[in-house]
């Protein structure tokens, strides 16, 4: 006989068992937010450098193979308006008032680079449920691989600067994002937009340097001549070997192209006192100076812990070696077995006709 | 099994019978057959060619839909298990066979939506194959359970299918490991559908605060056994109507009362969440994250005064309107968490196209054809007397 006695006391088994699976959250260490790698690469951009002329973007089109996107009646230029399926890069502008001054906030106008960040802990990484989306150990690099991608576009929920992009024209579509131009670092290439512009004001470098050329330029006063340096950061140690093809096996480069010293002096400019990315999500390897605040300009503002640290933190903790599911399907088990016995199973023999 | 020791004797299942074309499943198949051509036409041309999918909002409602509440609405076989098999309330065994029926339909559609969904559908493969997988990955633990649910789920209603063709010998194999499926199936949907609400928590401040919390595993799973038992309501009191049976009501108003307990149970979750965060401020401004957020809440509470009282719960109207406004609530949290309260900024819109439409209600249509053919040709209804 089922009493509510016995009732209660598989209610309460079953309360003891999600008791005890209860405390192991406690016992389990949150997952931290990723650091940026020691060897990490990326970009230093500086909207007070930059003169909107969108070089990067065309050259961006070109190393990735990318069609131009038409939004103008003629068709006849480049004009995408967002990065896109089909734009990895591009230079938004910021206009207010008369758009008298550069990088002042009323009256004025100034540009952003829009391209991915190369988080130190990306939620597109840890959103991918088949690893499509992969964060290189040596050089931080955010990579994708479309012969794993799924499509489901999770990546592109995810990200909180919403730069994956998908192809929802084609059928065959893949998700589109920067890569840092990492196709081309075996032949001694860094990234386009950085080796085409002409002001320096987006820099290829080690992510370490570019953040101690962009505190540099922080503690300078504004409207005093400084040396900008142009395309490719000299690495403070200049022997590391960076990027790899896609594929197995590292191929291990000689080095950078050799360059010839393209820096210059300039009016250094009025700087928000803030290098965005250095902390943001825990840092990204694409860092961001800028005379405008950057929420103005597109930036979002973001807490100093990456949320795939806390839905990793849920999910450890939750499913870790397998051991909550094991013991409560265990405990499961168990119960049903005996209560089997009493109902039968889903069985139409078990009833009153047998 | 004796009859000394089967404590609760029940009417054993038996098809229902009758013709199989009438006015519903032709409207069905009509649906059905719009569904696959649009469907045709996606794979043919590419999400974009059917879908207002857009980079702002690159799931639409097949996923949110079709999957996230579908599978929700799916969870009537779960729910039932839990206090059948798990609390030892037998005198609902009845209940376990058309429930499952349900639940195996609404998964297998949802799982079927899922490749409707994916870009790049040849490569999901990947999500099975371990040089591939990321368990980082909350979609790689849902996908997982969700396959492996489908699965045992098909062995759980593998029964029906032997009698059907009397294999009796293989049935009664399988009924000495049933207890193991049986404790499978309800571990698998508590994993993956509490999973579906942490499917948001990497998405981080794009969502609104009244729905981007670290407990939404917990929301999402409380309501899912609400939606469950629910759904068994609502498809009761369907049945007992359109096949003009009489209908379970010594086995529907107990379990409304248990329903309502956990109803009560994720409230007190729910409304101390939004204190302790500090976020109910979000729901006081003019908004339609706020209005969707009340109106998500009102389903909940509504039930209360609809079938708060045992009397209420007699009748059988209230408790297909109470059941209606729980299903309406658990699916307007999983719409408002990844739809109407998510937002990436730069000016994206997304309102789901004519095919998009068509399409989640050629699923629906599939679910209410299955039912239907199945109902009435194998035994899973309580024979009547």
């Amino acid at each position: 006989m089922t009493t509510r006695r016995d009732f209660l006391k598989r209610a309460l088994t079953g309360t003891a068992i999600v008791g005890a699976g209860g405390t192991a959250p406690l016992l389990t260490q949150a997952r931290e937010t990723h650091k940026v790698p020691d060897g990490a690469l990326g970009l230093l951009y500086d909207a007070t450098l930059c003169v909107g002329c969108k070089a990067c973007v065309a050259a961006c089109k070109e190393a990735n193979d990318n069609p131009p996107e038409f939004n103008t009646v003629d068709h006849l230029w480049d004009t995408p308006l967002d990065t896109s399926g089909y734009t990895f890069n591009i230079i938004k502008m910021y206009r207010n008032g008369t758009m008298e001054t550069k990088d002042a906030e009323t009256n004025g106008y100034a540009f952003m680079k829009v391209s991915c960040l190369h988080c130190a802990d990306p939620s597109c990484v840890s959103a991918c449920p088949v690893s499509a989306m992969t964060k290189d150990p040596d050089t931080g690099i955010v990579a994708y691989d479309p012969g794993k991608c799924i499509g489901c576009r999770y990546c592109v929920a995810a990200c909180p600067f919403g730069i994956p992009k998908y192809q929802f024209d084609d059928p065959f579509g893949r998700i589109a994002k920067c890569e840092l131009c990492r196709h081309r670092h075996a032949d001694g290439h860094y990234s386009a937009c950085a080796e085409v512009c002409p002001t320096g004001a987006t820099l290829f470098g080690h992510t370490s340097d570019l953040l101690a050329e962009a505190k540099r330029r922080l503690e300078l006063k504004p409207g005093s001549i400084t040396t900008y340096p142009r395309g490719r950061l000299r690495h403070a140690q200049e022997k590391r070997l960076a990027g790899a093809p896609e594929g197995k096996g590292r191929m291990e480069r000689k080095g950078w192209r050799e360059e010839p010293d393209q820096s210059y002096e300039g009016v250094v400019g009025n700087y928000q006192q803030r290098v965005y990315g250095e902390k943001e999500y825990g840092g990204t390897q694409v860092l961001k100076l800028s005379g405008v605040p950057f929420e103005k300009v597109g930036m979002p503002a973001l807490p100093p812990y990456s949320s795939a640290a806390t839905s990793e933190t849920i999910q450890h903790t939750l499913y870790g070696g397998l051991l909550m599911p094991i013991a409560v399907l265990g405990a499961l088990s168990w119960v049903a077995k005996r209560n089997i016995a009493n109902v039968g199973p889903d069985d139409d023999e078990g009833g009153d006709e047998s | 099994m004796s009859g000394a020791s089967s404590v609760h004797a029940h009417v054993k299942p038996a098809p229902v019978g009758g013709s199989l074309f009438n006015g519903v499943t032709f409207v069905a198949g009509v649906l059905v057959l719009v569904m696959a051509a649009i469907l045709l036409v996606r794979f043919v041309f590419g999400l974009g060619s059917v879908t207002a999918m857009n980079d702002g909002y690159p799931w639409g409602i097949w996923i949110v839909v079709d999957v996230m509440i579908g599978s929700a609405f799916a969870c009537g076989g779960f729910s039932v298990a839990l206090l059948v098999y798990i609390f030892n309330k037998g005198e609902y065994h009845p209940l376990v066979r058309p429930a499952l029926l349900a639940s195996l339909f609404g998964y297998t559609l949802a799982g079927a939506g899922v490749i409707f969904d994916l870009g790049r559908w040849w490569n999901v493969w990947n999500m099975y194959w371990p040089w591939s997988v990321n368990p980082n990955s909350v979609m790689f633990e849902v996908a997982i359970c969700i396959t492996l649910y489908i699965v045992v789920m098909w062995i759980e209603f593998s029964p029906v299918v032997m009698e059907k063709f009397g294999l009796r010998e293989i049935k009664k194999k399988l009924g000495r490991f049933m207890f193991f499926f049986i404790a499978l199936g309800v571990l698998l949907p508590m994993m993956h559908q509490s999973s579906l609400g942490t499917l948001m928590v990497v998405v981080g401040s794009q969502v609104h605060p009244l729905w981007q919390t670290p407990i939404v595993p917990l929301l999402f799973l409380l309501t899912a056994i609400i939606m469950g038992y629910a759904v068994v309501l609502f498809e009761s009191c369907v049945a007992s109507s359109a096949y003009r049976r009489s209908i379970e009501m010594h086995l529907l108003t107990p379990m409304a009362k248990v329903m309502l307990g956990v109803v009560a149970a994720y409230l007190l979750v729910r409304i101390g969440d939004l204190l302790v965060r500090g976020v109910l401020g979000g729901a006081l401004q003019m908004s339609l994250e706020a209005l969707m957020f009340w109106l998500e809440m009102s389903c909940f509470v509504a039930p209360f005064f609809l079938i708060g009282t045992e009397v209420q719960r007699r009748t059988p109207a209230r408790l297909f309107v109470g059941g209606i406004l729980l299903m309406l609530g658990g699916a307007l949290l999983r719409l408002n968490g990844f739809l109407i309260g998510y937002a990436t900024g730069g000016g994206y819109q997304y309102f789901p196209s004519i095919g998009e439409i068509m399409v989640t209600v050629g699923m629906f249509a599939t679910e209410v054809l299955g039912y239907i053919v199945i109902t009435r040709r194998f035994p899973v209804l309580p024979r009547e007397a």
